[in-house]
């Protein structure tokens, strides 16, 4: 379970998250919608410890992420994050891409780390990838390498943070049925997205970010069908 | 018809020469390297204020004229009592100048890696070092390789100063030679041509590793 409590972050003297609480479960798949500078992407980055906050607590099955004795490198293991930007690494082959963190981080064997990579890979249909470089391939399919190369971890849960909003429209729909996959499979899932359409699909709880608070959370049904804040109704009329 | 007291032995003569320059610019290019490397991803983790006295002396080395630096790094070991040979000299001198261009190199090449792709490894549980091994490392090599080879290339030439050390490199055995058979124009022809057979291969060697490379971006 991921646990946030009260978090608060600034950069600088911009405040971008304002005491934020909220908790996901095991299996669950939490959207996050809002506007930008609303503090949503941030959030992510704390949850896998790659920003630090100002004060609060995020858990991890009970394990603080940003207590000082934290080992943030093994608690990574657990929180695969996809970005907006797939950042493949272009040196290596896309076999290579998502073979590299099992074989450095978890220390597994060259035919165990091909395995799992190849598996990984044809799940979210690159499995006639495997020799070629980043560069050869479209954005849609790099954003699949990326989160090939993080389930290959074996993450208990995963963060997407806008993984479509770079991608061309006509490769949105191959990236949001990879998700799909993932939610269907009982992936524990927060996802930052502008889609509403597949937030409304595949979410057990929407949640709305507006200048650094959680204005509104709640199942998808009444989140979009009976919005109880100015602010929600506001921001969902302007995206319809 | 062309004729020439230049003999045999005379060539082996500037061979050898050729074998001590090429010699001092190894010690150099791989000390200076090692160093270069070191100094540069301080610099980068250091960043702008806290490096500063670093910068300062790598500074220095990279600004004064380095046959001044010969000359004062030869007068300064003898005034230490170091009783170093004017090869040992030389290497130092050579290395650190080396060194004080690398850094820089190594630096922008690590500066080049975009953040994101550095955040996406640490996030997949890299630690810092496998970050820098296996991300930073290669391609930082890529973006720094054709102002390394020019470095390398450069140094090449420049360790010709280190004849004002008494040391008989390619430039210092050619002089010789010019006096003794006073044949200036063939032999600084001869000297220009080896220095060249020296340079060229590793041009060569980057702009193969460029090409072997470049399909990957």
């Amino acid at each position: 379970m991921i646990e946030i409590q009260n978090v608060r972050k600034s950069f600088g003297t911009l405040e971008v998250l304002k005491g934020i609480d909220l908790f996901v479960q095991k299996g669950e798949v939490l959207t996050v919608i809002g506007g930008s500078g609303s503090g949503k992407s941030t959030l992510l980055t704390c949850i896998n410890g790659l920003e630090p906050i100002d004060s609060g607590r995020i858990l991890l099955d009970g394990t603080e992420v940003h207590a000082k004795g934290t080992d943030l490198n093994r608690l990574r293991r657990k929180v695969g994050i996809v970005f907006q930007q797939w950042n493949a690494f272009p040196h290596l082959t896309v076999l290579e891409n998502v073979m590299l963190a099992p074989r450095k981080v978890l220390k597994q064997p060259k035919a165990e780390a091909e395995a799992m990579a190849v598996k990984q890979l044809t799940h979210v249909g690159l499995g006639d990838k495997l020799r070629v470089y980043p560069s050869r391939l479209s954005g849609g399919q790099q954003q699949r390498m990326a989160i090939a190369r993080a389930l290959a971890m074996s993450p208990e849960y995963m963060l997407f943070d806008e993984v479509t909003s770079a991608l061309d429209p006509q490769l949105v729909g191959e990236v949001l049925d990879t998700l799909r996959m993932l939610a269907r499979e009982g992936m524990t899932m927060i996802c930052v997205t502008h889609e509403m359409k597949f937030a409304r699909e595949v979410s057990d709880r929407v949640a709305f970010f507006h200048k650094g608070v959680m204005a509104e959370i709640g199942p998808p049904d009444t989140f979009f069908g009976a919005p109880r804040t100015a602010e929600l109704q506001q921001f969902l009329s302007a995206t319809h | 018809m062309f004729d020439t007291a230049l003999s045999w032995n005379d060539m082996i003569f500037l061979a050898q020469g050729a074998g001590m320059t090429l010699m001092v610019t190894a010690v150099a290019v791989l000390a200076g390297t090692v160093m270069g490397i070191v100094f540069g991803v301080l610099r980068y983790q250091l960043g702008t204020w806290w490096s500063l006295p670093l910068t300062f002396v790598l500074d220095i080395f990279r600004s004064v004229p380095l046959l001044i630096q010969l000359v004062l790094g030869n007068a300064f070991q003898a005034i230490a009592r170091l009783g170093w040979e004017p090869f040992t000299t030389s290497c130092v001198i050579l290395s650190l100048y080396t060194a004080a261009y690398c850094t820089e190199i190594v630096r922008g090449g690590i500066e080049a890696v975009p953040p994101t792709t550095r955040r996406a490894a640490r996030s997949l549980g890299l630690t810092w070092w496998g970050d820098m091994r296996y991300i930073v490392a290669p391609l930082a090599t890529r973006v720094s390789l054709p102002a390394w080879i020019g470095l390398t290339l450069g140094v090449l030439k420049d360790s010709a100063l280190v004849l004002w050390l008494g040391l008989i490199e390619l430039l210092r055995a050619s002089q010789i030679l010019v006096t003794r058979l006073q044949e200036p124009l063939f032999i600084l022809m001869i000297c220009g041509a080896i220095y060249f057979l020296l340079s060229f291969p590793i041009a060569r060697l980057g702009g193969y590793l460029e090409k072997r490379w470049s399909p990957h971006d």
